[in-house]
């Protein structure tokens, strides 16, 4: 079955064996395990991309397929961080306790390692005591359920409100943006605790693992992220490609049409919305580990604007645009901000890309949405020859909303 | 005849403009009907709320032997019952080809999980099969719905509506823009259809009404005007005055 | 012998009178030299009361003299003298109770009277209630204003001496309100305080508040058996009810009535030394990460006499059985500690009453920034239906162009008039562009819009950091519009929150005439509704489109200047308000000004509202308000005031 299912989506073939071979080559350049020709900051940057992709491709399952521009699916990237971030801080600094507290002549009862843990974490705002969601922060096995379950949650809850009251276009947008902003406001708190404004740190260093150098641990991750951004693409890919698939793209291209079919179109949004945010909490988990730190600014409604600036840049609708579009901007965007594109001298006023770049990426974006909706994967077609039905001028791509497209033409 | 729908006394305002006004309706189950009446009359509106689409401010609409309340119930479920919506428009999936487009109209299960797992079976492959040779579109299956002729289009929509095998049928203009061949085959189809469950055609065009062969409603300013044969009807004052005579 | 003496004893008893009938302040200063002398704060009190009570007309000027020391004492006979040096180096003298030069002497046969800082504070007070009769209103104010910084029971008689005499309406009541005051802090009479306080029941004055609370300070304190009588109680604390068992404890131990129990920091001390052969008192150490097996190593080594016993549960309870913890009042009246309180309460549903009223007001003063931010989308938005997501950046533009202005024009009425048509021109031109290159091409393609308009936001609000830096530039408002309409002590607002209230109403007439009055109003309505009616009736939809975008933005930009009068003017300044904007239009009904007002209006009273159960945090009340948003969309999607019918669009 799955070799047929393979065959019959040869672009999944291929992205699946690009992105093995990528893995391959960045192993043997690495310094742990080959010529050492990429630096470990650099691996970890690449690890990174991938999960970015990972999120992309959930992004793009509920936006260029069921037309749900979602501005809230890297909160829930964020979440899926704040979820392995809490064991990984509790466990290392339980570690760190235990360690400092080993020389003192009496042994210490749990309950004073437990204080000397909270006072470590929390005292940064002031705090020593456990809030309740940190109550499971001491089992790996919870913290990677919630991982998945609260992104999960959330969207579900949030969905259910929104669809059910028949929520759509734009309108939905910007209420998940205000989710997210919501959210992120939430999490600035000092009493949320999540340590507000500071976030989780340290998050890079394995507890248990202290003896395994980074370069070792952030190839790991490499493995990782790209074993879960494999099976993510092959999970959306198998979703698209079946009747499920062809729901979800009738719904984008008209709703109302899809629920005289009697299907529920609530129900399958939700569904979507809600899968879509437990890959990206998954993303998120393996993302921030790679990060070491997470703090409630990378949840703000622009990453989540960034997001879908990857997606449209990468061509939406495609899955594998949307994870070109995301390393391909990701990348550049690191390169020009990090100070290592060179400045151009005009004379009399030096661009300095620091400054510069955002200024290109968001008129870019205007280009890329205005000439080329297909994005960057378009040129793919080029390669492919793909054919595109007439849609005589009515462009019924997956912004037309069904709404707007019939009351143009009403 | 049994009665399969049964509306009383709907009424529904748009901003203080009453759009229906005190309707009653019924149709058995193997019953086709024809609706006219002219622009404005409400037909459209009629069948949103029959399908679901117009919440009534008051009335019934029962359905079936169990006289089910259609009211309440929202358009997906009102499908699932068994109603079948055919738009004035040619509404089908463009970016899905002809067989996506009727895979996804056949009956089968609608929730999400089920559609997730669901495997083509070889008796809906037939099924496929078979409709896309009665719509005429049998060496069109694997193109894509966007690239059809407007008049293909409307087939292909007619095949989603019998796909979803429906009880009732509820047709809106269904002859626009096609030549008269095509409109002959239409009127067949229909009429085929009616012989097993019921078919509300709503239509402008008299030629096309008069080939249906079957009772006709006529609406006028959200009430019912006048039913009976055709030719009965278009003996009526009433109704030549509104309708016909102007 | 005898006649010697009788005729002594004349000439000084006629000395003695000719003093007395000539110099009765010399005389009272005489009859005090000793304390004068020698002054110090504790016992000069009778030297001051005996001048101040003298009744002579010369008393303040000596107070004031000797205050400033320039009274001295001539050494030879003991007199005493205001004095004055000369040129010459010598001390002119002035009688004291005459006030005329009578001699001069020179600086060693005098002797200065140099009254300590205590001492000098009391002839103050003294002197003010020469000051609250003084014929200058403005010194009177100033002595009435000194007491009231100052409040002490010395100002309390003079105070009320000098009620009577005052001319001065404004000045009577103030002294009045002042003598209440005084009357419930100081006075001796009972029936007196308790008077006052009904009479100043409900006073919203923070005086009057600060005058009550200290009546009803109490103290803590523990008792063996039950408190003595005549205490003033204000409660008594049960352990474990009011006051937790623990807490009890160590206020009987901190007032020496218990043993102190010995605290974990100490028993770990203990324990650790005396370890010996890997165990402390028979349990091995390693055991010891049990808190039971603590307890049993700690008893053990108690048993031993190696260390001091704790307190168990047991006797804990018995010792706080045993005693009584009361609060008691520092004011020992019963009659005026229930009268205070019961006027504090009374004070504190006033102040509750205007508390709500100074909410209400900050409400509509926020409610009337979101509406501002939000007038400009009600048309782009709400009207044509176009979302621009760089709406915001419309509004930092606006507040950058006044900072410009002011910039350029340093008089800050005058360039806030500049500001604000240029502003409207800046905003209304970029709009325009932005509506030609890129708008144009993406009507009826909402999301497209929304992230291409997104793109330009990105991008302007890069540009203005690299142009204005990262941090925030002052836009100043006029001098006039600073300071606050003050109601009462509970209740002000802004003078500059009433400009942008006005400003607010002003919008929306400008767009009410516009929409409903203009030939403009009524081809943007046409377009909106039917573009291609519209064309054939000869409106050109693109031209209007364009100008109707344009308004909208210029619209922004004056907003811009408004926010930009109070708030922070950074690169940030639009996305603040982006989502708060839109959450305006949404909630209050798309393409309904009414709606935005409505909008706006609930979105600010709820946030306003949320912040007040939760003042300290500003970011919880912005997170329940979206939430509130959220969910209230659920029972109205259309918003507040929602378009019905098939024009809604389903």
């Amino acid at each position: 079955m799955k070799n047929s299912f393979l065959m019959r989506n040869p672009s999944t073939l291929i992205f699946l064996t690009a992105l093995a071979a990528f893995t391959i080559v960045v192993t043997l350049l690495s310094e742990a395990f080959g010529l050492g020709l990429i630096s470990t900051s650099f691996v970890k940057t690449l690890g990174k991309t991938l999960c970015l992709g990972l999120v992309a491709v959930a992004m793009d399952l509920v936006w260029g397929y069921a037309g749900i521009l979602s501005l809230g699916h890297f909160a829930f990237f964020g979440l899926g961080g704040y979820m392995i971030g809490m064991w990984l801080m509790y466990e290392r600094t339980r570690d760190i306790v235990i360690s400092s507290m080993a020389d003192a002549p009496i042994p210490p009862t749990t309950d004073e390692i437990t204080d000397a843990i909270g006072h470590q974490i929390f005292g940064v705002v002031g705090s020593s005591e456990f809030p309740l969601i940190w109550a499971f922060a001491d089992s790996l096995t919870l913290q990677l359920v919630l991982v998945v379950v609260v992104p999960g949650a959330l969207a579900f809850v949030f969905g259910w409100l929104a669809f059910r009251s028949r929520v759509a276009g734009v309108y939905l947008s910007i209420l998940t943006q205000a989710m997210t902003l919501a959210l992120s406001f939430y999490l600035f708190q000092n009493d949320s605790g999540l340590r507000g404004n500071n976030g989780l740190s340290g998050l890079q260093n394995l507890p248990g693992l202290e003896a395994v150098p980074q370069e070792v641990v952030s190839i790991w991750f490499l493995w990782a992220s790209a074993l879960a951004l494999g099976l993510g693409y092959l999970l959306a890919a198998w979703i698209v490609s079946g009747k499920f698939g062809s729901v979800i793209r009738g719904i984008r291209d008209d709703e109302a049409r899809v629920r005289f079919l009697g299907y529920s179109v609530e129900g399958y949004k939700l569904a979507l919305f809600t899968l879509t945010a437990c890959i990206a909490g998954i993303a998120g988990a393996l993302y921030y580990p790679q990060a070491g730190i997470i703090n409630p600014a990378e949840i703000a409604p622009i990453a989540s604007i960034y997001l879908a600036v990857w997606v449209a840049i990468g061509g939406r609708g495609r899955l594998y645009g949307a994870v070109v579009g995301a390393g391909f901007v990701s990348l550049v965007s690191s390169w020009f901000t990090g100070g290592q594109a060179p400045d151009i001298p005009l004379g009399f006023y030096t661009i300095k890309w620091v400054d510069w770049w955002l200024i290109v990426l968001g008129l870019s974006f205007v280009l890329v949405t205005l000439f080329a909706p297909k994005g960057i994967a378009g040129l793919f077609d080029l390669v492919s020859d793909r054919k595109w039905p007439n849609r005589h001028g009515a462009d019924l791509g997956p912004d037309a909303g069904a709404l707007r497209e019939r009351e143009a033409s009403e | 005849m049994s009665t399969l729908l049964e509306v009383s006394g709907v009424s529904v305002t748009f901003d203080g403009f009453r759009a229906i006004n005190n309707l009653s309706f019924r149709i058995g189950t193997a019953e086709m009907r024809a609706i006219i009446g002219p622009n404005g009359a409400g037909k459209t509106t009629f069948m949103d709320i029959v399908t679901g689409k117009t919440k009534p401010d008051e009335g019934r609409i029962l359905w079936g032997e169990k006289s089910l309340s259609l009211r309440g119930m929202s358009e997906a479920r009102i499908a699932r019952e068994g109603v079948g919506r055919k738009f004035q428009k040619p509404t089908v999936f463009e970016d899905q080809t002809v067989h996506e487009n009727l895979v996804m109209a056949l009956r089968n299960k609608r929730g999400p999980f089920a559609v997730l797992f669901y495997k083509p079976t070889a008796k809906d492959l037939a099924r496929v099969e078979v409709l896309a040779a009665e719509i005429g579109l049998e060496d069109a299956l694997w193109r894509k719905s966007g690239e059809l002729s407007h008049g293909q289009k409307q087939w292909l929509e007619i095949g989603m509506l019998l796909a979803q095998e429906p009880r009732l049928l509820l047709v809106d203009e269904p002859a626009a823009g096609m030549t008269p061949a095509e409109r002959e085959h239409t009127t067949n189809i229909l009429v085929e259809a009616a012989k097993t469950r019921a078919v509300v055609v709503v239509e402008h065009d008299m030629e096309f009404v008069r080939r249906l062969n079957c009772k006709v409603t006529v609406l006028h300013e959200g009430a019912v005007l006048a039913e009976g044969r055709l030719d009965h009807v278009t003996a009526n004052q009433d109704v030549i005055d509104v309708y016909l005579g102007r | 012998m005898k006649r010697l003496f009788l005729a002594g004893l004349a000439v000084l008893m006629t000395c003695t009178v000719a003093l007395s009938q000539g110099a009765p302040m010399q005389d009272i200063l005489q009859a005090h030299s000793a304390l004068i002398t020698k002054s110090s704060r504790t016992t000069i009190s009778p030297a001051i009361a005996a001048i101040s009570n003298s009744g002579l007309t010369q008393a303040q000027d000596i107070l004031q003299a000797w205050q400033s020391k320039d009274i001295w004492q001539r050494r030879s006979d003991g007199l005493f003298f205001r004095a004055e040096e000369t040129d010459s180096g010598s001390y002119q003298l002035f009688d004291p109770d005459t006030g005329k030069i009578i001699g001069e002497a020179a600086k060693s046969d005098l002797r200065q009277l140099k009254p300590n800082s205590g001492v000098r504070a009391l002839i103050g007070t003294a002197l003010v209630q020469f000051q609250l009769k003084d014929n200058d209103p403005a010194r009177r104010l100033a002595a009435l204003t000194s007491i009231e910084r100052n409040p002490s029971s010395d100002s309390l008689l003079p105070l009320r001496a000098s009620i009577d005499m005052e001319p001065d309406a404004d000045l009577k009541a103030k002294k009045r309100r002042a003598e209440r005051l005084l009357t419930i802090a100081y006075d001796t009479d009972e029936a007196a305080r308790v008077a006052a306080i009904a009479e100043m029941s409900g006073d919203l004055g923070v005086d009057v508040r600060a005058t009550l609370n200290p009546l009803l300070q109490t103290r803590t304190q523990v008792f063996a058996g039950v408190a003595p009588d005549g205490l003033n109680i204000a409660r008594v604390l049960v352990p474990g009810k009011d006051i937790a068992s623990q807490e009890a404890y160590r206020l009987l131990i901190a007032s020496n009535l218990a043993p102190a129990r010995i605290d974990q920091a100490e028993i770990l001390a203990t324990l650790s030394d005396h370890i010996s052969d890997g165990k402390v008192g028979g349990i091995a150490v390693e055991d010891l990460n049990q808190p039971e097996a603590r307890d049993r190593a700690y008893a053990a080594l108690v048993s031993q006499g190696l260390a001091r016993a704790t307190p168990t549960g047991a006797e804990i309870e018995a010792q706080l059985a045993a005693h009584q913890i009361v609060e008691v009042y520092s004011e020992p009246s019963p009659v005026v500690t229930s009268a205070a309180s019961e006027a504090l309460e009374a004070i504190l549903v006033n102040v509750g009453v205007n508390q709500t009223l100074d909410l209400i007001l900050d409400g509509l003063s926020l409610a009337s920034i979101y509406f501002l931010a939000a007038i400009g989308l009600a048309i782009t938005f709400g009207v044509m239906g176009v979302i621009n997501m760089a709406h915001g950046e419309f509004i930092m533009m606006g507040a950058y162009t006044g900072y410009v202005v002011q910039q350029i024009i340093p008089n800050h009425t005058v360039s806030i008039l500049v500001a604000i048509p240029l502003a409207f021109a800046v905003t209304f031109a970029a709009g325009v562009a932005m509506e030609r290159l890129v708008i144009r091409w993406l009507y009826n393609r909402p999301l497209e819009t929304l992230l291409a308009t997104f793109g330009i936001s990105i991008a302007l609000q890069q540009l203005a950091k690299n142009i204005f830096g990262t941090q925030a530039r002052p836009l100043t408002s006029p001098a006039w519009l600073d300071g606050a309409w003050v109601l009462n002590d509970v209740v002000s607002i802004s003078y500059i929150r009433i400009a942008i209230f006005i400003l607010a109403l002003i919008f929306l007439g400008v767009f009410l005439f516009i929409m409903r009055r203009t030939r403009l109003g009524l081809e943007t309505r046409a377009v909106t509704q039917n573009p291609r009616m519209a064309a054939s009736m000869g409106i050109n939809p693109n031209r209007v489109n364009m100008l109707t975008f344009g308004l909208g933005s210029g619209i922004a930009g004056v907003a811009g200047v408004a926010i930009g009068l109070f708030a922070k003017v950074t690169s940030e300044l639009g996305s603040d308000y982006i989502v708060q904007s839109f959450m305006t239009v949404v909630v209050g009904g798309v393409g309904n000004i009414w709606g935005t007002l409505a909008g706006a209006a609930m979105i600010g009273f709820l946030q306003k509202g949320i912040e007040w159960f939760n003042p300290s945090n500003t970011l919880a009340a912005q997170t329940f308000m979206i939430i509130f948003i959220i969910i209230f969309i659920q029972f109205r999607p259309r918003g507040i005031i929602a378009l019905k019918g098939r024009a809604a669009g389903d």
